[in-house]
């Protein structure tokens, strides 16, 4: 059974490229804003999560649990300081803000931990697997699928049923409104991005254990994010999570049939879904 | 009948002795200037050493990117971040037209201009269903495709890339004149004919860019810019010149592809789609100079040419400090370095904000200036 076999393979491929994208979702749902170094973000989260694991020498989901406050607290500094001075009805400044952000943070881990390519060890997990339906899935893939759909039951829970959920829509909806009912915008933008850089740390975590990275890694990350959030469609984070699994499949589709495919399939399934359904297979906001 | 449109009567009949001007003197001394400079600029090659003329190609070559890009996003609000795309387009056309026709090489740059064109219109089709910072993801993401397509082709060295023969550029139109008249070595002569082509291309694109700002399209791009739907209200076809500039830059853009590799006469798909050298330092030229002027990407190009000479050595440093330059300037001088000069000194080089001159101001009519 090759092919039920790849197909689940691109499935739960598809659930890193949700981990990837759904950052990338909320902070755009919020305040409209594309973080063009959200993929190198990613990747300066992994190597904080390597950092932590090699100096301290812990497993690497508890190096992940340090990490993600102390991205939090990245990401809270960079909106309130940084990002939030860009926010207007210009899209011109974000974009180049964030921009030139990507290449600071690609030339500093560059400076920081040389090209060389690194990897998070996770010792027997990374070889570990499991039968699933009559065929075999390493547990690391499922682990990440499950961490996806985690992440984004939670994120669903927070934006919904939590009284800071409620600012989050109402600021997404009317900024000015929402700071006549005495919500500040600039700290709610600011929280939103730290509890974006917060899944950000954890689509790193598996990242780092599932495959080598390296600084210049970012970009291709940031156009996963950005394919699977456009397949899905505006303002749905289970669109996005379908839209990495679409992602994941085209794929893997593509590498079986040829191994310099894989990527080049994904994108053509990208366009394909642009050119047949413009606002991405599960629409939501209007914009 | 009054339909309302009264207001917007043409400038000719404008009051008695109003008339719209976009020219000022300084800008028509500058002009002088300017072409001065650039008849001087031409002799270069018969006076300045070859690594000069080397650097004069690399500073007009990315000027003309960097006018085109400013074109784009400054002025029509396409925020492209796969310009790279054309560069590695143009490029390829050359060397396909080359190596696989035999075609002259002077003869294969214009050509290779409209392949570039010829694949914005995909392009154009699929990236124009993508709003504002969409859309500069999404050109990205068509570029990436480019290079991957390119890196499949194997007749022309697929992910490794080729090379010119060096017959192509030795034998290339002109060539042979050079090294007659002058006395020229072929090599030399190569070079200095890729300078003239691009002294040729920018002051070209230059005069393009100032004459379509002056005119009506001009008038339309900016209204766009500024305020979409009420430019649309007014007739203006937003759509219709912003697909026109995105193709007209991507021909500029693949020209300059195709000139810039017909000099390394060396290509491969991850050099010609590189985002960092044909998009990234654009950005920073344009931002840093000032966007959405001619003057900016001008000023950009030489302080960009400064730093590159002086801190390219320190590698990743050099483009950090780059990256971080770019955005203090976008956020503390959103207008750039000539933003700053132009505040000022109030000069305007290339002047195309329309100045209402002459005539007197009547105060009996309602609704008149001072009315």
């Amino acid at each position: 059974m090759n092919w039920l076999d790849t197909l689940l393979q691109g499935i739960l491929l598809g659930g890193l490229y949700a981990l990837f994208a759904a950052g990338l979702s909320l902070v755009f749902g919020i305040m409209r804003l594309v973080n063009l170094a959200h993929g190198d973000l990613i990747v300066l989260a992994a190597f904080l999560i390597l950092l932590i694991v090699s100096s301290l020498g812990l497993d690497p989901f508890v190096a992940a649990l340090i990490a993600a406050p102390l991205m939090f607290g990245i990401g809270w500094l960079m909106q309130y300081h940084l990002l939030n001075r860009t926010l207007g009805k210009d899209v011109l400044p974000p974009l180049l803000v964030t921009f030139g952000l990507s290449i600071v943070i690609q030339n500093g881990l560059l400076e920081a931990f040389t090209a060389d390519s690194r990897r998070i060890s996770a010792g027997t997990l990374e070889t570990a697997s499991m039968q699933v339906g009559g065929v075999n899935a390493g547990l690391m893939p499922l682990m990440t699928f499950a961490s996806a759909v985690i992440v984004i039951l939670a994120l669903n829970q927070l934006i919904y049923r939590t009284a800071l959920g409620r600012a989050f829509r109402a600021t997404s909806d009317d900024v000015v409104t929402a700071s006549l009912m005495g919500i500040r915008p600039n700290s709610i933008f600011a929280i939103a991005t730290g509890l974006a850089m917060m899944v950000v740390t954890i689509a790193a975590l598996y990242l780092g254990m599932r495959a080598n990275f390296d600084p210049t890694a970012g970009p291709a990350r940031l156009i996963y994010a950005f394919e699977a959030v456009i397949i899905g469609g505006l303002g749905s984070l289970w669109g996005t999570l379908a839209g990495g699994v679409i992602l994941g499949v085209a794929q893997t589709v593509g590498a079986a049939i040829n191994p310099e495919w894989q990527i080049l399939a994904g994108h053509i399934a990208f366009l394909l879904v642009l050119l047949f359904r413009p606002r991405g297979l599960f629409p939501r906001a209007v914009d | 009948m009054t339909t309302g449109f009264e207001t917007m009567t043409p400038e000719s009949d404008a009051p008695a002795g109003w008339r719209s001007e976009t020219g000022t003197r300084l800008a028509r001394i500058f002009g002088l200037g300017a072409l001065a400079a650039a008849v001087a600029l031409a002799a270069a090659p018969f006076i300045v050493s070859r690594g000069v003329v080397q650097d004069l190609f690399f500073i007009l070559t990315m000027l003309t990117l960097a006018q085109s890009w400013n074109l784009l996003a400054g002025y029509a609000g396409l925020i492209s971040v796969g310009q790279q795309l054309f560069v590695g387009s143009g490029a390829y056309a050359l060397f396909g037209l080359v190596i696989l026709l035999g075609l002259d090489p002077i003869l294969a740059i214009p050509l290779a201009g409209l392949f570039a064109m010829l694949v914005a219109v995909p392009t154009a089709f699929f990236a124009f269903r993508l709003y504002g910072p969409y859309f500069a993801i999404g050109t990205w993401v068509i570029a990436e495709v480019g290079r991957l397509l390119l890196a499949q082709w194997k007749t022309l060295g697929g992910g490794t890339g080729t090379s010119l023969p060096r017959d192509a550029t030795r034998d290339m139109f002109g060539i042979s004149a050079l090294v007659d008249w002058f006395g020229m070595r072929p090599p030399a002569a190569a070079d200095a004919l890729a300078f003239w082509l691009a002294l040729a291309l920018a002051t070209l694109t230059i005069t393009f860019i100032y004459k379509l700002l002056r005119s009506k399209q001009g008038l339309g791009l900016a209204a766009v810019r500024d305020n979409e739907t009420a430019a649309r209200a007014l007739g203006v076809d937003a759509r219709r010149l912003k697909t026109l500039v995105y193709l007209l830059t991507a021909f500029v853009t693949g020209i300059v592809g195709a000139l810039i590799y017909l000099q390394k006469a060396r290509i491969s798909p991850d050099a010609a789609f590189s985002l960092t050298d044909w998009t990234a330092y654009v950005i920073f030229i344009v931002v840093i100079g000032g966007i959405g002027t001619i003057e900016g990407p001008i000023l950009g190009v030489l302080v960009f040419f400064v730093l590159q000479n002086a801190f390219s050595s320190y590698g990743s440093w050099y483009l950090l400090a780059l990256g971080a330059l770019a955005i203090i300037t976008m956020l503390f001088a959103p207008r750039g370095l000539w933003g700053l000069i132009s505040d000022r000194t109030g000069w305007e080089l290339f002047p195309v904000r329309r100045i209402l001159r002459g005539g007197t101001i009547r105060h009996d009519d309602k609704g008149g200036p001072n009315g």
